[in-house]
């Protein structure tokens, strides 16, 4: 078993913490985040243009020229794949991206619409609100589950826990102008799953040595507590990220902002199960009192 | 713990042959129906489109209460009370009732037995909102009359659609009630829905009637434009046959002057009711009116009595079809607006297929990889039960034939390397217990015990994420739930059954070595 003192950097560590999740709300606030279509409504295309000479300036004039609102371009993957974004959408028209690709096909040649996706505004409000409410309602149920577990002050931890590897990925999201998309929401409520795994993991083994030595202060106790499962915490964390990994890589295009959440949730996740979880029990002083009380009532 | 009776240990091994045949049914061809089940693939895999269509009620909505309002003034002068200034204003039927008349006609509106309140009698329920506003009366529909009468538009408007659809012939289409007034088709395979979306984009309302050739028509007039948008003509409000009467529509080549033309014929009532109109009207202009256009409006030169005629306004032969297609599946009882659409090729989606693949195998390699260097023995026994989870995990998506998208194989992915965890606590848990217990039997026993609790709550974390993935999410997305969800559940037979099962086998044959794990 190792026997690193943790519990010496608590206080260093979550002053990197408040200055990471300040700054993340700060660019959560004023720089909001990059919407995809499925939230923002609007077009997306992907293409294959057949002439390798099209760069993204040739393909943005051709669609500027359209009058589709605010166009954004960017390579996806291959050289010759692009995505296409405008905020024009009208799917009623059913002419309406048969004529956008005959007017392409004009200007740089033969391409190929492999993906099109279409959101209008209504939609794309009903699925920001859903995802919203999918994201609040899984923090509601962790928080139920491990208050129902555990003693309040464990809860405490571990929902700040979450908090905290929730706004710091949507703050990097946010800072690199990642696009935030349904596939995204799917990744944050796996990292709300993921990181209450992990400090439950820890927190079970707290809650096992409080019974065990009656003698021992907290801020060792979590020490102690940390080290024994430290080894699974690495090893866990390794094989998910070498799964992560091999879908960040091999995955394709579609999946990258995916996994790219995940890896930052499964880091920040570990991170915070013993950063942030554990200086919380110290903070509330839990003891051996707080857990004898429960077994009593 | 770490005991097996025989008939655990047969029901673990049939029950894991059993789903890894299913994981393998997907690669092999049976001709039996129940041995070859596959996994659906998502639109996003094999390609395709979604499309997610919503009615507007509106126009229904003030079709019925024009209706409602011939209705209350046919009621109130056949009891003989008089009312006045009738009105249509945001979907409020209003009039005013003179004073002494004013308490009776509330009392008649209010009346669950009334005839004006046929729907109470049938729901239970008053079908408008009746509120007063001086000597006027103000009817709007309740919220009960505005759901069923959603319902019943959506209930039509979805089997128009799947006649449409049907019609087209695409491969499996998926048509499907979403809330009350939307209607989501999925179409798998199906490169380009442009044809579909223009079909289902058409109320296809077909009328014949005549134009007025000096607006004296008993009905009124209105001024409607020709489809091509070359000019206007004045159009007699009298319905003279409408697309109801028609019964069957298909396109054919007029030999006389070599054009494209949708021949239709028409029922009994229907042939009668265009067999005395072309008679009284030798030598008029019958306008064929489409969705308010008109598509062409010949001279009517002899009374057709045959029931059948022709409709020609320069198709092509495609055009020509469609149009027969539209009228042999019917009108939409209102607009249909496409307000979602996700259409991926067929190209890309054996892409993601692959790249979804590859990266399975890869991040598979990878996990075993490792557990082999940490754990030696034990990483084998973990990694075999990771093999059959992967084997029960696919298997069941098999048997109930759930849909697998892209997201869903990076789930599948992800369950690999958490999968672990659990043999990792279990593990970890032995090596500590070993330190105090000589007897292996004994440690893994308590190694086993002691972790129990802390993987259930692990898994049961997850578990909830996913079931809320599972109801809140969308298309491709509720894939990974699915696959998250399930592969929680096999990881933890795999964990409990098979790797432990290994294990007891392992920890029994060489409990006189020293350091097992």
């Amino acid at each position: 078993m190792t026997n690193i003192s943790f519990n010496k950097f608590y206080r260093q560590f979550n002053v990197l913490s408040l200055i990471l999740i300040v700054v993340s709300l700060v660019f959560l606030i004023f720089k909001g985040l990059n919407y995809g279509v499925d939230f923002k409504g609007g077009t997306l295309i992907e293409l294959r243009t057949t002439d390798k000479t099209n760069n993204i300036s040739l393909i943005r004039d051709s669609f500027n020229q359209m009058n589709l609102g605010d166009v954004s371009v960017k390579k996806f993957g291959n050289e010759t794949d692009f995505i296409v974004k405008f905020e024009k959408q009208n799917s009623n028209d059913p002419e309406f991206i048969k004529n956008i690709q005959n007017k392409l096909s004009s200007s740089i040649g033969d391409v190929d619409f492999r993906r099109v996706e279409n959101v209008g505004p209504k939609v794309s409000s009903e699925l920001l609100k859903s995802g919203i409410i999918a994201i609040s309602l899984s923090l509601a149920a962790m928080l139920l589950y491990i208050w129902i577990r555990f003693e309040w002050q464990f809860s405490l931890g571990a929902i700040l826990a979450i908090f905290h590897d929730v706004i710091i990925t949507l703050g990097i999201f946010s800072i690199f102008s990642l696009e935030i998309n349904l596939s995204i929401v799917a990744a944050v409520l796996t990292i709300v799953g993921y990181s209450m795994n992990d400090t439950v993991v820890i927190f079970d083994r707290v809650r096992e040595n409080l019974r065990k030595y009656s003698d021992i202060k907290i801020f060792d106790l979590t020490n102690i507590s940390i080290n024994e499962t430290l080894s699974r915490t690495i090893i866990t964390s390794v094989t998910t990220l070498l799964a992560l990994l091999s879908i960040y890589l091999f995955g394709g295009e579609i999946l990258k902002g995916f996994s790219l959440a995940m890896i930052l949730g499964v880091i920040f996740g570990t991170y915070s199960s013993i950063y942030i979880a554990n200086p919380i029990l110290v903070a509330l002083n839990v003891s051996q009192r707080t857990i004898v009380k429960e077994e009593k009532d | 713990m770490l005991y097996f009776s025989k008939l655990r240990i047969i029901s673990v091994i049939i029950f894991t042959i059993i789903f890894s045949y299913f994981a393998f049914s997907n690669f092999i061809k049976f001709d039996d129906k129940f041995f070859s089940k596959n996994i659906n693939l998502g639109l996003d895999l094999q390609g395709g489109s979604y499309l997610l269509l919503e009615i507007d009620n509106q126009p229904v909505i003030t079709q019925k209460l024009q209706a409602k309002i011939i209705e209350l003034k046919r009621y109130f002068k056949e009891k003989e009370i008089s009312l006045k200034n009738f009105s249509l204003k945001e979907n409020t039927i209003l009039f005013e009732a003179s004073d002494n008349e004013f308490e009776n006609v509330k009392n008649i509106l209010n009346d669950k037995e009334s005839d004006i309140n046929a729907y109470y009698q049938q729901y239970k329920s008053h079908e408008f909102d009746v509120s007063e506003n001086g000597n006027f009366f103000n009817l709007t529909y309740s919220r009960y009359g505005l759901v069923l009468l959603k319902n019943s538009s959506l209930d039509q408007a979805i089997e128009i659609v799947r006649r449409r659809v049907d019609e087209v012939g695409t491969n499996e289409p998926n048509i499907l009630k979403r809330g009350n007034d939307r209607i989501l088709v999925e179409l798998p395979g199906l490169d380009d829905p442009n044809r579909i979306k223009s079909l289902l984009g058409k109320t296809a309302n077909l009328t014949f009637q005549f134009i007025s050739q000096n607006n004296e028509e008993s009905f009124g007039t209105e001024k409607l434009s020709f489809e091509d948008g070359s000019r206007d003509a004045i159009v007699g409000k009298r319905i003279i046959l409408s697309g109801d009467n028609l019964i069957d529509a298909k396109p054919t080549m007029n030999t006389e002057t070599n054009e494209t033309v949708v021949s239709f014929s028409l029922d009994r009532v229907g042939a009668k009711k265009f067999g005395r109109a072309t008679s009284t009207g030798v030598g008029k202009q019958l306008a064929i009116v489409l969705d308010g256009k008109i598509i062409s409006a010949p001279t009517i030169r002899e009374p057709i009595i045959s029931g059948s005629g022709q409709i020609s306004g320069g198709f092509t032969f495609q055009s020509a079809t469609d149009l027969a297609l539209l009228l042999r599946s019917g009108a939409l009882p209102a607009p249909l607006n496409i307000i979602e659409e996700r259409t991926v090729g067929p190209d890309l989606g054996q892409d993601s297929i692959d790249a979804g693949i590859l990266s399975l195998i890869i991040g598979f390699l990878l996990v075993i990889l490792f557990m082999i260097y940490k754990y030696r023995t034990f990483g084998l026994i973990a990694n075999l039960a990771l093999v059959s989870n992967l084997f029960l995990l696919i298997g069941i998506l098999t048997l109930f034939e759930a849909t697998l998208t892209l997201p869903g194989i990076a789930g599948i992915i992800l369950t690999v390397g958490m999968a672990v965890d659990a043999n990792v606590l279990i593990f970890e848990r032995i090596k500590e217990e070993t330190k105090n217990e000589k007897n292996p039997i004994i440690a893994f026993d308590a190694g086993y015990t002691k972790s129990r609790t802390t993987i259930l709550d692990a898994n049961i974390t997850t578990l909830i994420a996913a079931f809320i993935l599972f109801f809140m999410g969308s298309g491709p997305v509720k894939g990974f739930s699915v696959t998250l969800g399930v592969g929680i559940l096999t990881t933890l037979f795999s964990v409990y059954f098979i790797a432990r099962l290994l294990t007891s086998f392992y920890v029994v044959r060489n409990k006189d070595k020293e350091q097992l794990l």
